[in-house]
């Protein structure tokens, strides 16, 4: 043992120290994604998800098939918890490749728990606290010979379950859920190996027990029950509940979880999902399903989007609602398919040919995920327009606890509405709002309309009249705007004037808001403001805008040709002000909170705050 | 703009007649083969009498594709190549729904291809008919993957070098569950191929020589008796037991198609194959949903949605 911590007489003493509360914690976990290391960060996750504690987590999965280093990050804590962390405090090492890979991700003063069966950590470095645990004999011992190491990750959940005091009972019952069902011997096992877990720090650390503060309920917990699901799922469970039993889709990382899902969900809703042969038939099946008056959606990852681009002007054109939904990865081409980046942004308001105003939401965090979903949808239906759903890889895989939705208040009833239209009922009138009458409906007058992509009159039939076009073309852009007028203003933090505004679009909010509060912190007056609807933008921007010196968007793509990222670009052109400037990064990770403080510094010419950053910021795990 | 609301609607219940059905004027060339085929639509949908706004006509893009424009139904024009995956959105969205899917050779053997094998594959209960004028019409005369070797095109000004594709053996390798070849100049033909192909129940297809006057006159000249071509009807089995009989072409018969297929140009006539046991991708679809909901015992949307969350806990 080296590790520090080894109590006097091994195997003799027990954890003397009373443990130390904390606020909340980062523990990376990195292993081979064949280890379930993913597992345990579910199990923490929805442990959270049933108690006081706010948990965010974050994933990378290797591109490769099967195996190939993986890890999982999982913060939690009390109160809100709005990034996954810049840096861990708790690295758990699998393997010496997983130690080399991530040690330097570990605060001064944090921990290093690693197998003792496979890692050896770097002679003579003292910046952590070093606890080697035999994770694969350990395993082995509890669960029997023949299992080999399956079940490392229910040890190590064991381990962290003790050392950070979490609540036993609520865990064995979530590794019963999980694996009940199965063969009884499996979580037999899983229970064992657990047990043999929680049991190892109680005999061999002296100190490193903690306990999270406890919570003041009243301000913090909403009181409702949480649910705990990642990002693509509850866009998925978010189009069920807005009554979309249609659409179709290729498979392509990281889109495919959302049309399995559908895919098996949908029949018990009496609803088909088609797995199409590539990504344009599949926008036109999902048009075809539309047109039939029950709004569908498809979706894909970048490159996936680009070959639904022709289809996407057709439905701006026929105007026929569609959700087209498109989980951003690192591009271009197929770039980095297993990393975040947010460079689809143009594409996805501005990729097709011709003129097409349509509509581009993108969510903020997991929950956000559901909610938007559903706005999709309803916005779809009410202007019958093509609406993208513009998310990210990080989100796609982040599992978050957030307050179970009010299904009974949201659900939509799905349908067609077959009921005749009367005789002067025109697809396309030029003074209202196109609603279509689905195929199968009567039309009163006998005469039956079409659905087309050329320029057409009011009743679909082609025109070659220049002034229908622009009649038509002026048609399209006013439904949009007339949505805009509706939208609710976004969401404003921090100082209503200032310094500085960090704007941010998508899954950048957790971190902005946490990086204003730093920021705030160090004097400087500033706010953050948070946009969903990125196309068409809400009202009243422009005035919010103004109340700043510095406009900082904080976006994941480059910075391109001009020095400004894709959505800076939009809002320079937008409110023509020259303090709107970019943060910008392609690593193909999420933003961390340091590197947004950097960034406003570096903008703000602060060197205070930039000082700030520079400053290592020790883990609360470390010793007193 | 159009006078679509000026007429007197038809009393409802009405018979579906040409006059009802007829819409735009067709914007063809004068003499193109595809007025014969819209013609003989016209008696296809006359003769169904189907309830009027549960007939669906798409196209793609092309000449031939024009064709909803012309016919008074629900309908619709979308992008070159791709009104197979939306008819199957149609067909799959509205189980109750006639659809049928018009096209041009470019639109359906290029362009389309991919989808044509697909949704053949599945079986989608569509009705396809392929108006094949072996040209690009619409886009003045370039090559398109039907003509011949030889023919002198924009694209290829001293005659097509590619080897074209064989429609029908296309159509049989892709899985289409009937597949069947006609003549713009035969209008009972025609006629009668449309009629099964839409009674049949699944993917269809029928196969129209349809000459482009414009840009490939005379381009089926070879199957057209009075310019000295010859028409050959496929001679089906008639199941009579008769001695003569052994020798028909039985349309179950997968290989004796191929072999129909592969006859030298301009070929035979009629139903190549059908396959009335494959199921539906709607049936299959329909089976499938019906056994989920047994096992989820017909409960409500909120409630199954409701439980999904309960596990989330
Ligand atoms: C994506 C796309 N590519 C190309 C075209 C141009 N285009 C329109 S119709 C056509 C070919 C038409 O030939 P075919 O399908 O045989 O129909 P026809 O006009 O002969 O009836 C082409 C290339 C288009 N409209 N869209
Ligand atoms: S160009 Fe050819 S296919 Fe097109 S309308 Fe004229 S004759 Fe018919
Ligand atoms: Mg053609």
């Amino acid at each position: 043992m080296v590790s520090p911590n080894t109590p006097e007489s091994p195997g003799g003493a027990s954890a003397s120290a009373a443990p130390r509360s904390i606020k909340d914690v980062v523990i990376r976990l990195a292993g081979n994604s064949q280890d379930g290391i993913q597992a345990i960060g579910g199990f923490l996750a929805r442990l959270a998800g049933r108690s006081d504690q706010d948990v965010m987590t974050y994933m990378t999965i290797p591109s490769t098939i099967s195996g190939g280093p993986s890890i999982f990050q999982v913060r939690m804590g009390t109160g809100d918890i709005l990034s996954a962390g810049d840096r861990a405090d708790l690295l758990v090492a699998f393997y010496q490749h997983s130690y080399d890979a991530h040690i330097g991700s570990l605060r001064p003063g944090g921990v290093l728990l690693y197998d003792a069966d496979h890692v050896k950590p770097a002679e003579g470095d003292h910046r952590f606290t070093n606890v080697a645990c035999p994770i694969t004999t350990g395993t082995i011992e509890a669960v029997g010979g023949t299992a080999k190491d399956k079940g490392k990750n229910i040890y190590v959940l064991g381990l962290i379950a003790r050392i950070f005091d979490l609540e036993v009972p609520k865990l064995t019952q979530l590794i019963r859920e999980r694996f009940g069902g199965k063969n009884e011997d499996i979580v037999r096992n899983a229970l064992l190996a657990f047990d043999a877990g929680y049991a190892w720090p109680q005999n061999n650390l002296r100190d490193l027990f903690y306990r999270f503060e406890a919570i003041d309920r009243a301000t913090a917990v909403s009181g409702k029950t949480q649910v705990t699901l990642d990002g693509n799922s509850a866009i998925a469970y978010g189009f069920l509940a807005a009554g979309v039993r249609h659409g179709a889709g290729y498979p392509i990382t990281p889109w495919s979880s959302i049309m399995e899902i559908l895919r098996t969900e949908l029949p018990k809703y009496g609803g088909v999902f088609v797995q199409c042969e590539d990504e344009i038939a599949s926008i036109s099946t999902a048009l075809g399903f539309s047109y039939t008056g029950n709004v569908a959606i498809t979706g894909s990852a970048g490159p996936g989007l680009s070959l639904k681009m022709e289809a996407l002007s057709w439905a701006t054109m026929a105007e026929m609602p569609i959700v087209v939904v498109n989980v951003q990865r690192g591009g271009p081409s197929t770039g980095m398919p297993t990393n975040v980046e947010q460079s689809d942004l143009m594409q996805a308001i501005y990729g097709s040919h011709g003129d097409t105003p349509r509509v581009v939401l993108a969510p903020k965090n997991v929950e956000d995920c559901f909610y938007l979903a559903i706005e999709a949808v309803r916005i779809a239906r009410a202007y019958s327009t093509p609406v993208l759903l513009l998310t990210d890889q990080a989100l796609s895989s982040r599992i978050e606890a957030f307050d179970e939705p009010d299904l009974k208040a949201l659900m939509v009833a799905p349908g067609p509405d077959r009921t005749e239209r009367p005789a002067d009922f025109k697809p396309y009138p030029l003074d209202r709002q196109t609603r279509h009458a689905p195929a199968g409906t009567r039309i009163a007058s006998g005469k039956y309309p079409v659905v087309t992509g050329l320029e057409h009159d009011e009743f679909g039939h082609p025109t070659g009249s220049p002034k229908l076009h622009s009649q038509m073309n002026a048609k399209r852009r006013e439904k949009i705007k007339a949505l805009a007028a509706t939208l609710p203003p976004p969401e404003l933090g921090g100082d209503a004037s200032g310094e500085a505004l960090i704007v941010t679009w998508g899954s950048n909010y957790g971190p902005a808001r946490e990086a204003l509060e730093r920021i705030r912190a160090a004097g400087v007056a500033a706010g953050h403001l948070h946009i969903r609807h990125v196309h068409p933008l809400p009202p009243g921007l422009e005035e919010i805008l103004g109340r700043y010196r510095k406009v900082i968007v904080a976006e994941l793509n480059d910075e391109g040709v001009y020095g400004f990222g894709q959505f800076t670009t939009l809002l320079r052109a937008r409110y023509a002000l020259p303090s709107i400037v970019s943060i910008c990064k392609t690593d193909g990770l999420t933003f961390k909170v340091s590197e947004l403080v950097a960034g406003v510094a570096r903008h703000l010419g602060n060197a205070t705050l930039e000082s700030l950053v520079s400053q290592a910021r020790p883990s609360p795990l470390a010793a007193r | 703009m159009s006078t679509a609301v000026a007429t007197p609607p038809p009393p409802a219940g009405a018979p579906l007649t040409k006059k009802i059905l007829t819409a735009d004027h067709p914007t063809w060339c004068p003499g193109c083969g595809d007025f014969a085929v819209l013609a003989s639509f016209y008696r296809v949908l006359e003769k169904l009498q189907y309830p009027h706004e549960k007939i669906v006509t798409f196209a793609g893009i092309g000449c031939s594709s024009r064709f909803p424009y012309f016919v008074n139904t629900h309908g619709g024009h979308f992008i070159h190549g791709r009104a197979l995956p939306f008819a199957a959105g149609i067909s799959l969205g509205g189980d109750d729904l006639h659809v049928f899917v018009f096209g041009g050779d470019g639109d359906g053997f290029s362009i389309g291809g991919n989808h044509l094998t697909h949704t053949a594959r599945k079986n989608v209960r569509i009705t396809y008919v392929i108006m094949d004028n072996s040209v690009y019409g619409l886009t003045k005369k370039q090559t398109s993957p039907t003509s011949p070797i030889g023919f002198k095109s924009k694209t290829d000004p001293w005659g097509a070098l590619d080897q074209p594709i064989n429609p029908m053996r296309t159509l049989l390798n892709s899985g289409a569950t009937f597949v069947a070849r006609s003549h713009a100049t035969q209008v009972n033909h025609m006629t009668e191929m449309m009629l099964r192909a839409a009674r049949h129940d699944g993917f269809s297809v029928v196969e129209i020589l349809s000459e482009c006057v414009e840009f490939f006159e005379g381009a089926f000249d070879a199957a057209v008796p009075r310019k000295g071509g010859n028409w050959v009807l496929i001679d089906e089995k008639k199941n009579d037991g008769s001695a003569e009989d052994a020798a028909r072409h039985d349309v179950t018969d997968e290989v004796a198609a191929f072999q129909l297929a592969g006859l030298g140009w301009p070929g035979k006539f009629g139903v190549f194959y059908e396959n009335k046991t494959r199921r539906t991708k709607n049936a299959i679809e329909a089976e499938l949903i019906a056994k989920t909901r047994e096992k989820t015992k017909g409960a409500t949307d909120l409630a199954l949605l409701q439980a999904t969350f309960a596990k989330l806990r």
